[in-house]
């Protein structure tokens, strides 16, 4: 793999420097042969599968982007560091791929609490940061230099609560979340707020320990309550157990409802049959109906043999993204790219089309995905504002959950 | 009348977890009670358990022929943990006990050694088996699984303490205990003793880890760090170097556990458990059933 893109990386720098004027820009720090950029990932540790499925997706865009001729005629270099799944060895690796490497902008984490640390770091060093899939609003707060090419948590929330009492007429529902995760109860909060305003309720609430294993007092508890669905918004290897556990404790799979931490085939292959027909909110299904998916798809499957996730998209859009960016920068400085990406509109990525708003989060749709033997699969697309109008001037941030309607066929 | 079932159903879940919980701890508290070492690679040894049985199990053929596979697998990742458990104990306890002697830190060298061994064993499993989280085929359904545990459990608890008070193995485990030079120059062989007590301790580690992921969890590299500190807790209050004691702080730790979960406080269950560890030992410092002994010098 190293070879492989290496000698990408030597082929896009001949055919660049053939085509462009040569790489005299005006930043000093940018005298390097290549674009130099840091990715910051769990490839090991609890979240490893984002992590590895997010390092698919930028390397197959990575690659695309240097087959065509790289950017201003420099051909991408992605640094990959390993954070380990630890939020400290986040902050370690951005560190070192700053300082050490140089590079010009950052790709990561996956998820928020890492993007958080990691991207404390960037800002005070003024290098831009793009996080594919964290989706705490906290992580892009912490100032001009992160952003984000995914939904808010609040975003998705909004969507959860659209989707469970508009569509579903779910209106009692049961939460069950991990207090000492930003991620799982940031959903928790948001999907409170907004059930209350779309007069659903919360029946039930069950916070549990991120390392937690046993379900089924939680379980019967929230069943107890006798609601319509539980939300359950939390990252897939504890959703495996509580399916399972779920299941011997008399609760049907339609019963579960989630975010985009369930999307990961282990869940499917582990709990599969106890998920049947659960709804979660998420990024990117296989089979959504958009024609970048569809071309992403087919590549993505040429070259790793199986379906992408979520990640593998997200990971593919952020690394798209950036490039353009770097692409349609004035200059080669951190800052020029960092503007480069705040003017993003309308960018047409895997995941759907891509509008970088004023506080660097990404407008994008919100789809919803069942599980249906063992599959995830395309359900509706929940929010969608940039899609629907076609142009993407949207600059207001007031967000109006529109429910579209079900594809024909499901 | 309904509250009454919530917190029947929760004392029964926690009984099996604390029963599972107890089988950790005795590994600890029986390696103490003999060394004076807290064996923090136990909860590592629990943990190649857990991948042992995985491994087993399918290569048994687990979902065709559950019974005989969960078995047979479960007898196998014993001998499996049974003989890491030696290892450790070879290669990383022994020659230092060998060759500290009376030196000012023969405790202290250990202790850091075993958390070598652990974070070593962390990272090797993370190397062979990769980080990703696996799971068991189902080959019990999970309504029966606690049921399955308890009976368990407390079957190899007897067994246990068949062994410790019946035989005469048992017997040279008690002497080592009270006084290791002595039980030497009655004409014990301590290596041979020590070199069991792992082994039996890691056993039962496996028995609890393969119980432990059929009921309720995966099988990843770092699984052993949270069961092990909740058993290592355990085997404290209950007073670390007692083997009843063990047992009473697991069942104790898993009670409080589930308990803990039917309030609102549910996310405070660690703050809750390790509140009683400190009350405990503040009225009674050498934990429930622990005895004081008296320190040699």
């Amino acid at each position: 793999m190293v070879a492989a893109s290496l000698g990408m990386a030597v082929l896009g720098c001949g055919k660049g420097s053939a085509a462009s004027a040569g790489p005299s820009g005006p930043a000093a720090a940018n005298t390097a042969p290549e674009w130099r950029v840091g990715a910051y990932l769990s490839l090991s540790g609890e979240d490893a599968a984002f992590g590895i499925f997010t390092k698919d997706g930028i390397e197959l865009a990575v690659d695309e982007v240097n087959k065509a001729g790289g950017v201003k005629g420099k051909p991408l270099k992605v640094l990959y560091e390993d954070d380990k799944s630890n939020p400290q060895e986040a902050t370690n690796k951005v560190l070192q791929l700053i300082d050490r490497d140089k590079v010009v902008a950052l790709l990561g984490e996956v998820t928020s609490s890492r993007s958080k640390a990691g991207g404390i770091v960037a800002n005070r060093k003024h290098v831009p940061m793009i996080t594919p899939s964290a989706t705490n609003p906290d992580v892009t707060k912490v100032g001009p230099f992160v952003f984000r090419v995914c939904f808010t948590d609040d975003v998705q929330a909004q969507a959860t609560a659209a989707f469970l009492v508009d569509k579903l007429g779910k209106k009692r529902v049961a939460v069950l979340y991990a207090t000492d995760d930003l991620y799982s109860s940031g959903l928790a909060e948001g999907l409170r707020q907004e059930l209350k305003k779309r007069g659903g309720e919360v029946v039930a609430e069950k916070g549990f320990l991120k390392k937690e294993t046993n379900f089924t007092t939680y379980l019967t508890e929230l069943k107890d309550a006798k609601p319509d669905i539980i939300y359950a918004p939390i990252y897939y290897n504890q959703m495996t157990l509580i399916a399972r556990q779920g299941k011997a404790a008399g609760i049907k799979g339609d019963m579960f409802a989630g975010g985009d931490g369930w999307d990961a085939d282990e869940l499917v292959n582990d709990a599969g049959d106890e998920l049947e027909g659960a709804y979660f909110t998420n990024f990117y299904a296989p089979d959504v109906p958009w024609a970048r998916a569809k071309d992403f798809r087919v590549k993505y499957n040429d070259r790793f043999h199986h379906d992408p996730s979520s990640n593998a998209a997200m990971g593919y859009d952020a690394a798209k993204l950036l490039a353009d960016a770097i692409g349609r920068a004035k200059d080669d400085s951190p800052d020029a790219i960092r503007q480069a990406i705040q003017d993003t509109k309308g960018f047409e990525g895997a995941t759907g089309s891509i509008t970088m708003d004023a506080d660097r989060n990404a407008d994008k749709p919100v789809i919803v995905v069942q599980i249906k033997g063992k599959k995830f699969t395309y359900f509706s697309t929940v929010h969608d504002k940039a899609g629907a109008a076609g142009a993407a001037g949207a600059t207001s941030t007031t967000l109006p959950a529109a429910v579209s309607p079900a594809p024909p066929g499901k | 009348m309904l509250l009454f079932w919530k917190v029947w159903g929760a004392l029964e879940t926690g009984l099996a977890q604390g029963a599972m919980i107890a089988l950790v701890a005795l590994g600890y508290t029986m390696v103490y009670g003999i060394l004076k070492l807290i064996n923090f690679a136990h909860s590592e040894v629990f943990m190649m358990g857990a991948y042992a049985g995985l491994f087993l199990i399918g290569a048994l053929g687990g979902e065709t022929a559950p019974i005989v596979a969960g078995i047979a697998g479960t007898f196998g990742a014993m001998l499996l943990a049974g003989a890491l458990g030696v290892v450790v104990e070879r290669i990383a306890y022994a020659p230092l006990r060998a060759r500290g002697g009376k030196s000012a830190n023969a405790r202290i060298t250990p202790l850091v050694t075993a958390l070598g061994m652990s974070v070593l064993l962390q990272n090797l499993a993370q190397l062979l088996f990769t980080a990703q989280y696996r799971g068991y085929p189902r080959l019990i359904p999970i309504q029966h699984t606690r049921q399955i545990i308890f009976v368990t459990a407390v079957l190899v608890m007897l067994a246990l303490q068949f062994l410790v008070h019946r035989t005469w193995t048992g017997k040279a485990m008690r002497a080592l205990s009270m006084n290791m030079e002595a039980a030497r120059l009655m004409g014990v062989r301590t290596s041979r003793i020590i070199a069991l007590t792992f082994i039996t301790g890691s056993m039962l580690a496996a028995v609890g880890a393969v119980l432990y992921c059929l009921d309720q969890s995966q099988v990843y590299p770092t699984m052993g760090v949270t069961i092990g500190t909740r058993a290592f807790v355990a085997a404290v209050i209950g007073g670390i170097g007692s083997i009843p004691g063990a047992m009473l702080g697991g069942v104790l730790i898993g009670i409080i556990g589930e308990l803990t979960k039917l309030t609102p406080y549910s996310g405070l269950q660690d703050v809750l458990v390790f509140t009683v560890l400190i009350g405990v030992l503040l009225v009674k410092p050498t934990g429930l059933l622990g005895k004081a002994g008296i320190e040699k010098v």
